[in-house]
């Protein structure tokens, strides 16, 4: 049978872009020096079935890239390699080279050898000098030890199917490792050589207990008992506790277990090959029946008894298969060591090992029992995280049309619900009592199709970590960036263009807002320099704050600047707040200023009309000297606005909810004239511009006289203004749409939307209507 | 007016709807035609050139209204039982395809134009443009004056608005 795997060549591509950026992620969460065992696992993982689906797909140069990086990342998990910077760094290039090869070969492009094969080198050097550290510090170590080195095998042929081969050939000589495939390892490890074989027969006990969904991912248990067949003699049992009943049987699922004894001359590493592929869609655990003579009474067992016994475990069945004795220790600690170690360092070593060799239990019966359920499990939430999360990848269009359709469904429902009010007659209730249900109904739904739209903010914020670490290792300077509320939803669409004016905003705190370390003990502060990076809900909107403890902004060079640009006169003075917001000004910024003025400015003018053309604002919090706090408010979605409906004359107008601050009546007295023109009056201690709306669209309203309408308070842009209306009608949710789609740009209208009659309504433009009448008063 | 004549196909007859329009009668290419439908009330939009009546909601689509007798700068006449609007699908370079309706007095026929039937537009000096005139027809000893939809279009209707 003869597959298409191209197919499912996009499928991969997006899981492994996806991948790449969790394993970014975890690498910059990676602490140096203390690695979290679950990040290493997560990133190895990621190298794994990347490197699995580039070998299937026939994807060679990325297999093999990604085979080297496994194998470093194996030596990490196994502790056997430090996290230091520079493998930190090293790991980093090495996700953007795969992230470049996957792009090229998505676009059928040549993959950059040079760049990869430099990395492959640089990840086979740091290997390679591992190693040669490792036999420098134990050349002349007693045989046991040697022996115990050797261990690394099967817990790095477990993780995968080729780091035995790597770990092999790294001892021996500094064999470039990237001709090594897949199957090349297998190849070596698979089959143990008849001629090592020490101990004669070893017992091992399977424990293989798959996941329902084993056979989805194309894992055939029927094939793993008859590669196992083949390594010995095998007794099968199988466990049918699982097995529904035959009504309830799902031909795709795998309700089977089973309990299995292989006897015969097989190392540990060679088992774990057959069920590779299965790791993470079964529970595996892997024990040596001990054998009666050396029975390990579980009572009395002392941490070392349990290092000692899973070396001497490992260097049995490792040591004969590879002739180079001077091969470095297994564990972190040397053997020797370990009956003097404290007892919590010891008690971790076993854990750690058990992690190294995949998520199961090497050492047997023997190993506490607490110590693998935990890390057993915690690998199992993590896997079934990363593989199977029960969700389904749609195109962006389909929710688009799915939108539409909800849209028009809405508007048409309305349109029942005022017919059903005036409806009379015998069945009317009924009729209204269904619309109801109908209504709330579609209130549900049009929630769900909004939700499916909402994606967490961390798919933006997600590329920062990284961004920082390298402008603050390029600049210079210590940074401490934290992040919260990467979980809070907002609208795709907004989501995608919030990224930009994010990056810049970043970009500018750390060029230009933290100081160099020296200088900031100058000042009295913390050498490392604190960004925060802060998303939260409040009220309709989405927060998203750029906070740093850097120099702030200073009003006096800002507005020295200004004058010099032209965009203060000369002899104008501004108060702190508003000099600041020069910054936002056109013109301001260019590059040459960025060094003499404390530095920002550098296209916040861009910054500020991107998050504008979304619908929100950015304000700035400035305490020279002590930091600055960039405030970006945004809708939390384009797609709908809660509306309160406003008349003016015969038209309706819809103005977004979130801009009102108050509606009130005055008398014509209270209103004050300035030049004989415009008009204000006193709000809350300022003087507040009005806009007499009808004037402004050339509507005839029916209201002239002050009294006779209503002032609706109104904010944009930070400005303030009273719209003089006739009359307020209902507050509604709005499907928002777009105006010029079929037209064109209107100004101080920001769309349209149907009302429940089918007739269409304006939605205000707030910003618009206050710029278009030159008007409006700073808001605080 | 020859090359516009040479670009269209020479053999077989196109279709054209035909409408009336302060007397006169005018063709439009069916291919671009949307839809026609009642005159109802439309919702103005500030600050736009008098022809523009306004949006309406077809079929969930904000579109804009055109008044093709203010456009051609006809005499306004009172909107009656057989003013209709006529969807129409343009299609402008720079912005891609657009729709809008076009309010005519009443709608006539569909008619087949054969190549050798039409004629075309006389040069009326700087008086009178006739740039979105494709030609004339003559259609049961009718004259039909056909459009270049798209040329109105471009041609300042809403030339304008997408210069924002």
């Amino acid at each position: 049978m003869t597959l298409d795997l191209t197919q499912f060549h996009d499928a991969f591509f997006e899981e492994s872009f996806e991948a790449l950026d969790s394993m970014e992620s975890a690498l910059l969460k990676l602490d140096l020096g203390a690695p979290d065992a679950e990040l290493i696992n997560t990133i190895f993982r990621v190298a794994h079935s990347i490197k699995g689906g580039s070998a299937t797909f026939g994807f060679s140069e990325i297999a093999s890239f990604t085979h080297s990086l496994e194998t470093l990342l194996d030596e990490l998990r196994a502790n056997r390699l430090q996290v230091t910077e520079a493998t930190s760094d090293l790991l980093l290039k090495s996700v953007d080279a795969m992230r470049d090869m996957l792009r090229a070969v998505q676009a059928k492009k040549p993959i950059d050898s040079q760049r990869v094969a430099d990395l492959q080198f640089e990840t086979e050097q740091l290997l390679a000098q591992r190693h040669a550290a490792a036999n420098g510090a134990a050349g002349h170590a007693p045989a046991p030890q040697a022996n115990a080195s050797q261990g690394s095998q099967p817990a790095a042929a477990a993780g995968s199917a080729s780091a035995a081969l790597s770990a092999g050939a790294t001892a021996q000589a500094n064999v470039p490792l990237a001709s090594a495939g897949v199957s090349q390892a297998s190849a070596q490890s698979g089959t143990p050589s008849p001629a090592s074989a020490p101990s004669s027969e070893r017992r091992w006990k399977i424990s293989f207990r798959p996941y329902p969904e084993l056979f989805a991912r194309g894992n055939d248990p029927l094939r793993m008992l008859r590669e196992l067949h083949e390594l010995g003699s095998l007794r099968a049992e199988a466990i049918l506790d699982a097995l529904p009943s035959f009504a309830e049987l799902d031909t795709q699922s795998c309700y089977l277990a089973w309990n299995l004894e292989l006897t015969g001359n097989v190392d540990e590493a060679a088992i774990r090959q057959v069920f590779d592929w299965a790791e993470g869609d079964c529970d595996l655990v892997i024990a040596e029946e001990t054998a009666p003579a050396a029975p390990a009474p579980a009572e009395d067992l002392t941490n070392y008894d349990l290092i000692a016994e899973f070396d001497a475990m490992m260097a049995a069945d490792a040591a004969p298969k590879y002739e180079p004795v001077q091969a470095p220790p297994a564990s972190p600690q040397p053997a020797a060591s370990i009956p003097a170690a404290s007892p919590a360092p010891a008690a971790a070593s076993p854990a750690a090992a058990a992690e190294g060799s995949g998520k199961t239990e090497p050492a047997g019966s023997t190993e506490p029992a607490h110590a693998p359920e935990r890390v057993s499990k915690s690998e199992t939430t993590a896997a079934s995280g990363i593989g199977d999360s029960g969700s389904i990848r749609v195109s962006v269009e389909k929710i688009d049309e799915l939108m539409n359709t909800v849209g028009e469904l809405v508007i048409t429902q309305s349109m029942l619900s005022q017919l059903g009010r005036n409806l009379e007659g015998p069945a009317s209730e009924q009729f209204r009592l269904g619309l109801a249900e109908l209504e709330r109904n579609m209130r549900e739904l049009q929630d769900s199709v909004m939700r499916v739209r909402m994606l967490p903010i961390s798919f933006v914020f997600s590329r920062f970590p990284r961004m920082v670490r390298d402008l603050a290792h390029r600049l210079g300077k210590q940074i401490e960036f934290t992040m919260t509320g990467e979980q809070t939803e907002l609208d795709k669409t907004v989501l995608e263009k919030i990224g930009d004016p994010l990056v810049h905003l970043i970009r500018n705190s750390i060029d230009h807002g933290i100081e160099k370390p020296e200088v900031r003990v100058q000042r009295g502060k913390t050498p490392v320099g604190h960004l925060r990076l802060d998303a939260c809900h409040r009220g309709g909107n989405i927060c998203v704050e750029v906070h740093d403890d850097g120099a702030g902004l200073d009003p006096q060079k800002i507005m020295a600047k200004a004058r010099a640009r032209g965009l203060l006169g000369p002899n104008e003075t501004l108060s702190d707040d508003q000099a600041v917001e020069l910054i936002f000004l056109p013109g301001f910024s260019t590059a040459e200023q960025t060094t003499d003025v404390s530095g920002r400015g550098v296209g916040l003018d861009v910054v500020r009309r991107n998050v504008k053309e979304l619908g929100g604002s950015i304000d700035i919090r400035n305490t020279p000297g002590q930091g600055a706090r960039f405030i970006i408010t945004l809708p939390l979605t384009l797609a709908i606005v809660d509306g309160q409906s406003i008349a003016v004359g015969k038209q309706n107008y819809i103005v977004p909810l979130i801009s009102i601050i108050e509606s009130l009546q005055i008398k014509q007295g209270s209103l004050n004239r300035i030049a004989g023109r415009g008009e204000v009056f006193a709000f809350r201690g300022d003087y507040v511009p009005v806009i007499r709306l009808h004037e402004l669209f050339g509507v005839e309203p029916r209201a002239r006289e002050l009294d006779e309408g209503l002032i609706v308070i109104v904010e944009g842009d930070g400005r303030r203004v009273g719209l003089f209306v006739d009359d307020l009608l209902g507050q509604q949710q709005v499907v928002i749409k777009s105006l010029e789609t079929n037209y064109g740009h209107i100004d101080g209208v920001s769309g349209a939307t149907i009302l429940g009659d089918g007739s269409v309504a304006l939605i205000l433009d707030l910003p618009g209507i206050i710029r278009r009448a030159g008007a409006g008063v700073r808001a605080n | 007016m020859n090359q516009v004549v040479s670009t269209e196909p020479s053999t077989g007859a196109e279709q054209f709807l035909t409408f009336v329009l302060g007397g006169e009668e005018y063709g439009v290419t069916i291919l671009q035609v949307q839809g026609i439908q009642g005159w109802d009330r439309v919702t103005p939009i500030p600050n736009t050139p008098e022809y523009i009546l306004g949006v309406i909601n077809l079929r969930g689509a904000i579109v804009p209204i055109v008044d093709l007798r203010r456009r051609f700068g006809m005499p306004a006449a009172e909107f009656g039982p057989t003013t209709v609007v006529i969807v129409v699908r343009v299609t402008q370079d720079n912005r891609g395809e657009r729709t809008l309706g076009l309010v005519v007095d009443a709608v006539s026929e569909v008619c087949s134009v054969g190549a050798d039937a039409r004629k075309p537009a006389p040069d009326f000096g700087s008086g009178i443009k006739t740039d979105f005139v494709k030609g004339l027809a003559t259609v049961d000893n009718r004259m039909v004056i056909l459009l270049d939809i798209d040329r109105l279009v471009s041609e300042g209707l809403l030339g304008s608005m997408s210069t924002h």
